[in-house]
């Protein structure tokens, strides 16, 4: 298949608010349980280890009305539950029989207690990630909700977890990893082969499937995309920064492309990318330790993680700097607290390091893009023209 | 007669309406709420106790037995409009008055001429015109001095700044500036004078007697010499902390909009109110109290003042973007009811190639959606479901929403849309200085 | 004057008032003297939810709680200039204004509610409880102190229940990672004979607080739980507890409101005491510090009291049962972050309004909800729905926000107020009829 067709498939299963990639999922494994998550990371392993499948839940995107979603939530707060909520109580989230909400902030933290009222048939579970990342004190926390977290969903009819398979999930996931840090990869070195808003969707659609699949898919694409006649492109190299919860619309990532901005590494799916490099297991280990290890000992800067020692933002500045980046772009959430508090000490590393940004905000269905447009044409420019913006 | 008023201080329109001692309706008025709210709920008052001056002719003509009789009811549209024709010709006359002030004070001594010029003869015109707005069967866009001279006022301008080669933008600059003084003046009227005037004009004394003739000038006087006496107060609406009422008269708007629906509609369980600045949903009981209620929050997104924007920022009058938009092919998504990027969606979209009437149908959903949100917060929509406030005479708004609810809740559900729904609020805050009455204890209108 | 400081006078005539307001003097003369050098304190900046201050007072340390100063900058009428001066360094109009105005404090001289200037912080003890900001604004505070911070991440109670790993998890931390920190500033080991001691006091604060709390079950509710609650808490959620003064203060307060239960007298209000109680209102959310007296007068003008109300639990939740222990002080600090109110999840808060309504008898039921805190208002519109639903009492809902004047909309609050109370009538005349 080419890569246009691929990214088209992809696209059309990402779009589809009714979860038709989870309904087969559940068609093929009758028995089987659909766990929802939200954003930004529950181990993914960890609930394929139990016979389920993990599916990433990032709203209703710019297609849906939203009227009860609206009666839940002042217009301060922003907008993923909203959508979250239309889309379950309309009972397109019916096919899920749990869902986890990880402490992203307090807005999705309460959106999981008001989950427990809305829909008391369905599990609802809280994932405290921890801030101590002392593996005797924060990993052994982490690893034991992550035991909890089997437990509850053994109740609910999951598998029990056992250890065998926990490591054959988890080996799946590095294999997954892998291939997505390929295309990754080619993404940095040849944008213009596999441009930004391809990527996002090929890596978005890994969260409705199990790993495995999602490999498949990633192999395909990477091929196709290889073998593509593409020429490059004078554009502007960025990473973008702050959209690692609720998601911009397409258009805003095909307009950034358009103005000239190479977007070549996002946090847009950012829970498949959180640990670097694989789930290391160790001989002798509970698996789940390992998780919880992986994440405590490799987990990446996230604005929902507490920096312990660290310098503010010098993950980003270095991140900018490996990558050969010529500059960030913000692109917060409209009211997403995580995003908006880091942004200042973001950009002051960056300043300090004499990195170009710009800053932008958006709803998941902003539906104008003209002024994106034209700040990110003059900052392309300004980058290009004088290093600078 | 004495009656109770309640007044409904909105932010677009000012509204009274006056309910006698048995809880009738005797009499309603309705001004643009203008920039001064104190001549803005005298002038509603006033317009009030005009019409209640109608309902006793009509009740004088009731007691008028034969054919007379129903030939006499008959023309009391016909005596109204006579009746209005000769008001709005007072008000051009001032209107002239204020005009041939600001040229006076003119600093461009050159262009006072042309101007004045321009200016009589638009006027001159709207005088002979006059007469085809109130004839009866006549219509109007609107009962508002401030729209009917200035549509006219307008149209003239356009002709005359060509013929007259004067400037259109400072021909109509005078009337702009002249209907803020009219506006501000609060007429006094003789009705013994004027009614029987107005009745003289449509029936003229004839050689044979006339016993309609008869019979309406002797309901006229009647009416005309009634002493009806303003006994209890109560207010309501946006700017209700403004009228010179005593705390214990100034009543929620929610209360009284839940009330005043629930009387025109007994089986009100659920109220839906769009107004300028605000969009209410309420749920009363059996006897209109209300249950539960819910405002939007403090910015006036999806009310109707976006509507406002929206029609200025395509130049067209607020009744007529209803009516377009249901011209749509289809209905084009928007997001956003923010009403400071109102205009800024709306050329967007039309420079993405949208047509306008698509586009319109868009923004009004956009509103209706935020209103469903709304009515879901306060307990969802029960029928009947009575819509009100300025938005509910906009025939697209009132489409969607019928959709919407059939979509949502229960397509078999009762949806009450009353013309003069606007008078809700005002009906509402008459029946609470009506119960205020009856209670021994009416509030008197402060002196100012 | 100012009408509020006139209402502040008129609040501050009880003896227990004027006590704490000689505390409150105090303790920031301490810290002034430690920010001018004659005196040699370590201070520590922390949070009112999860605050571990006997855990500070056993180290002779000085606590400063950045919030409380925010919230005073707003009664002071100072937090709107704070807030452009931190939105002009480039932070967002979206979040929280407590920070806002704590980060335009600290650049306009870092000047305290009592007007002496505030000591730079030794250890910024990060006591992340309930509230997702709290991590953000140390990690603000910390990029303009460059001091230690020590991070306390205490866990969420998504489902009302304390479990043996939580609070081991919290244990773990302070044993490891929190107390030997604050050994390495203050020099000094724990004392942790000082620390029991000191939680005795806090328990027996405790109660008598919460003797007060109670004092409202009486009618006429001879406390506001909300407008004069925010001064009942004062001691107890910043500074003082487990002090010999606020067992004073608390003692004292409680024989004024069992004097005012005695002789039939209401709580005093910006507009005098308010006896004669129409409308029985639990409140769920913060109070608005710009505007409060205002806002206070828009109750107290309807006859309305405030029986009880969530905010003053922001900083421990006392009265089902919960006392601070002295026979296991690092286990019941532990539990004491656990159980702060905004650290519950939400079926819980709405059990706990539930029977704070049932328990008050109160008439109605108010959410003010504040932008700037989301920990408290995502979801606020379904406990509204849902504490309708299960008590019949009929809820109103307002919005505004804590320290940013621009959302205090005055006419808008008022009217739906207005319109509360109204409908609290119409419905009483309805039941009466």
């Amino acid at each position: 298949m080419s890569a246009e067709s691929l990214v088209a498939e992809a696209r059309s299963q990402v779009d589809d608010v009714d979860l038709g990639p989870v309904h087969a999922w559940k068609r093929a494994n009758p028995g089987g349980l659909a766990v929802g998550t939200m954003p930004i990371y529950v181990p993914r392993p960890l609930i394929e280890a139990v016979g389920a499948l993990p599916v990433a839940i990032f709203g209703g995107g710019d297609q849906v009305d939203i009227i009860r979603g609206d009666s839940y939530f002042q217009s301060y707060i922003c907008h993923i539950p909203r959508s979250t909520l239309e889309l379950a109580l309309g009972g397109r989230l019916d096919c899920l029989d749990a869902m986890i909400f990880p402490s992203i902030c307090d807005v999705i933290r309460n959106l999981g207690g008001m989950w427990r009222l809305l829909f008391p048939e369905k599990l609802s579970v809280y994932l405290d990630l921890p801030q101590t990342f002392d593996l005797a004190v924060g990993g052994r926390f982490f690893a034991h909700e992550l035991h909890r977290i089997a437990s509850l969903l053994e109740a609910a009819g999951a598998r029990p977890l056992n250890d065998e398979a926990l490591v054959a999930a988890i080996r799946v996931e590095n294999v997954r990893r892998a291939a997505l840090e390929r295309v990754d990869a080619l993404r940095r070195a040849e944008p213009w082969r596999a441009p930004a808003s391809e990527v996002y969707l090929l890596a978005r659609l890994g969260g409705l499937l199990p790993a495995a699949e999602h490999t498949r898919w990633l192999e395909d694409y990477l091929t196709a995309a290889q073998g593509r006649a593409a020429r490059p492109v004078d554009n502007v190299r960025v990473v973008l920064v702050g959209a690692f919860c609720e998601q911009p619309p397409l258009g805003l990532l095909r307009t950034l492309e358009k103005a000239g901005c190479d977007i070549i590494e996002d946090d847009l799916q950012l829970g498949l990318r959180t640990i670097e490099g694989p789930i290391d297991l160790r001989e002798g280990e509970d698996p789940v330790f390992s998780l919880a290890r992986s994440w405590i000992e490799r987990g990446g800067a996230t604005a929902s993680r507490y920096i312990g020692d660290d310098e503010k933002g010098r993950a980003l500045v270095e991140r900018v700097r490996t990558l050969g980046a010529d500059g960030v772009v913000f692109a917060a959430a409209s009211f997403c607290d995580p995003a908006l508090l880091d942004q200042p000490m973001q950009e002051a590393a960056l300043a300090r390091a004499k990195i170009p940004y710009t800053t932008l905000k958006f709803a998941e269905n902003t539906g104008q893009f003209q002024v994106v447009r034209e700040q990110a044409g003059a900052f392309s420019d300004a980058v290009k023209l004088w290093g600078i913006a | 007669m004495n009656v109770s008023v309640g007044i409904d201080l909105g932010s677009t329109t000012t509204k009274a309406v006056l309910l006698d001692e048995h809880g009738e309706l005797v009499g309603r008025g309705i001004t643009n709420s203008r920039s001064n709210y104190a001549a803005a709920s005298a002038v509603a008052r006033d317009e009030a106790l005009t019409a209640a001056r109608f309902s006793l002719i009509a009740r004088a003509l009731a007691r008028v037995r034969g054919e007379a009789g129903g030939a006499a009811r008959a023309l009391i549209p016909d005596i109204e409009g006579a009746f209005r024709l000769e008001l709005y010709r007072d008000e051009l006359r001032y209107l002239g008055v204020r005009i041939e002030r600001h040229l006076d004070n003119l600093t461009e001594a050159h262009l006072r001429a042309p101007l004045r010029g321009a200016a009589q003869a638009v006027l001159a015109d709207m005088e002979r015109t006059a007469p085809g707005l109130f004839l009866a069967g006549a219509q109007r866009k609107s009962d508002f001095f401030r729209d009917l001279a200035g549509a006219a006022f307008t149209a003239g301008s356009e002709r005359e700044s060509v013929d007259r080669q004067v400037s259109f933008e400072r021909l109509v600059g005078l009337f702009d500036r002249a209907i803020l003084d009219v506006e501000m003046r609060v007429p006094t009227r003789d009705f013994t004078v004027l009614l029987p005037e107005a009745v003289e004009h449509i029936r003229p004394q004839s050689a044979a007697h006339d016993p309609v003739r008869y019979a309406l000038l002797s309901a006229a006087h009647e009416a005309a010499n009634e002493r009806i006496a303003e006994v209890a107060f109560a207010g309501t609406g946006y700017g209700r902390q403004t009228l010179p009422f005593p705390k214990e008269a100034v009543r929620s708007e929610i209360l009284c909009h839940g009330r005043g629906a629930h009387r025109v509609f007994p089986g009100t369980r659920t109220v839906l109110d769009i107004g300028g600045q605000d969009t209410k949903a309420i749920q009363v009981d059996d006897i209109g109290v209300v249950t539960s209620f819910q405002m939007n929050d403090r910015c006036a997104a999806g009310c109707g003042r976006y509507l406002g924007y929206i029609a200025d920022e395509l130049n067209l009058g607020l009744h007529e973007l209803g009516p377009l938009a249901l011209r749509a092919q289809k209905i084009v998504r928007v997001n956003s009811t923010c009403t400071v990027f109102a205009g800024a969606e709306l050329r967007e979209r039309l420079a993405l190639g949208e047509r306008r009437e698509d586009i319109l149908a868009g923004l009004h959903r956009a509103i209706l959606l935020r209103a469903m949100s709304l009515l879901a917060r306060s307990g969802g929509v029960r029928s009947e479901f009575t819509f009100t406030g300025g938005v509910c005479k906009n025939p697209m708004a009132t489409r969607l929403l019928r959709a919407l609810v059939d979509e949502h809740y229960d397509s078999g559900l009762q949806l009450n849309i009353h013309p003069d729904s606007i008078f809700m609020g005002a009906l509402g805050a008459a029946m609470y200085a009506n119960d205020d009455l009856h209670a021994g204890r009416p509030s008197a209108l402060r002196a100012q | 004057m100012s009408q509020n400081q006139q209402a502040h006078l008129r609040v501050a005539k009880e003896p227990s008032q004027e006590r704490q307001k000689r505390m409150i003097g105090d303790h920031f003369d301490r810290l002034a003297s430690v920010a001018d050098g004659t005196c040699d304190e370590k201070v520590v900046y922390t949070f009112v939810p999860g605050n571990l201050t006997e855990l500070i007072g056993a180290f002779g340390m000085l606590p400063v709680l950045p919030e409380i100063n925010a919230l005073q900058s707003g009664m002071r009428q100072q937090s709107a200039g704070y807030i452009a001066e931190a939105e002009k360094s480039g932070h967002s109009e979206d979040v929280c204004t407590y920070v806002k105005c704590d980060l335009g404090m600290l650049k306009s001289g870092n000047v305290g509610p009592t007007g002496t200037r505030l000591p730079r912080p030794d250890l910024l003890l990060l006591s992340y409880t309930g509230c997702f900001t709290f991590m953000k604004w140390f990690e603000l505070l910390r990029e303009e102190y460059k001091c230690p911070v020590v991070m306390l991440h205490v866990p969420y109670q998504p489902d009302g229940v304390v479990t043996p790993a939580m609070r081991k998890y919290i244990v773990d931390q302070l044993e490891t990672v929190v107390i030997p920190a604050m050994e390495r500033i203050a020099g000094k080991k724990l004392d942790r004979d000082a620390l029991s001691e000191r939680l005795a006091r806090s328990a027996q604060a405790e109660d008598d607080l919460v003797a007060v709390w109670e004092s409202a079950r009486h009618r006429p509710s001879p406390i506001d739980g909300y407008f004069g609650g925010v001064y009942y808490i004062g001691p107890i959620f910043s500074a003082f507890r487990g002090t010999e003064d606020a067992v004073a203060y608390y003692c004292e307060l409680r024989a004024e409101v069992e004097g005012r239960i005695a002789r039939g007298e209401g709580p005093t209000t910006p507009d005098g005491r308010l006896d004669d109680q129409r409308h029985r209102i639990v409140v769920e959310g913060p109070p608005n510090w710009t505007s409060f007296n205002e806002f206070w007068r828009m109750f107290s003008r309807e006859h309305a009291v405030v029986v009880s109300s969530t905010y003053t639990r922001v900083g421990g939740l006392y009265d089902h049962g919960f006392r601070h222990d002295p026979k296991n002080p690092i286990e019941t600090l532990a539990d004491y972050c656990l159980g702060c109110y905004t650290n519950l999840g939400l079926p819980t808060r709405i059990d706990y309004i539930e029977q704070t309504i049932r328990t008050y008898e109160a008439d109605g039921f108010l959410i003010n909800s504040v932008k700037s805190c989301n920990s408290f208002s995502a979801g606020q519109l379904l406990i509204l729905r849902e504490l309708e639903k299960r008590t019949g009492v009929p809820g109103g809902f307002i919005e505004s926000d804590l320290v940013d004047p621009r959302y205090f909309a005055k006419a808008n609050i008022d009217n739906r107020l207005q319109s509360y109370f109204q409908m609290l009538d119409a419905r009483r005349l309805r039941h009466a009829a």
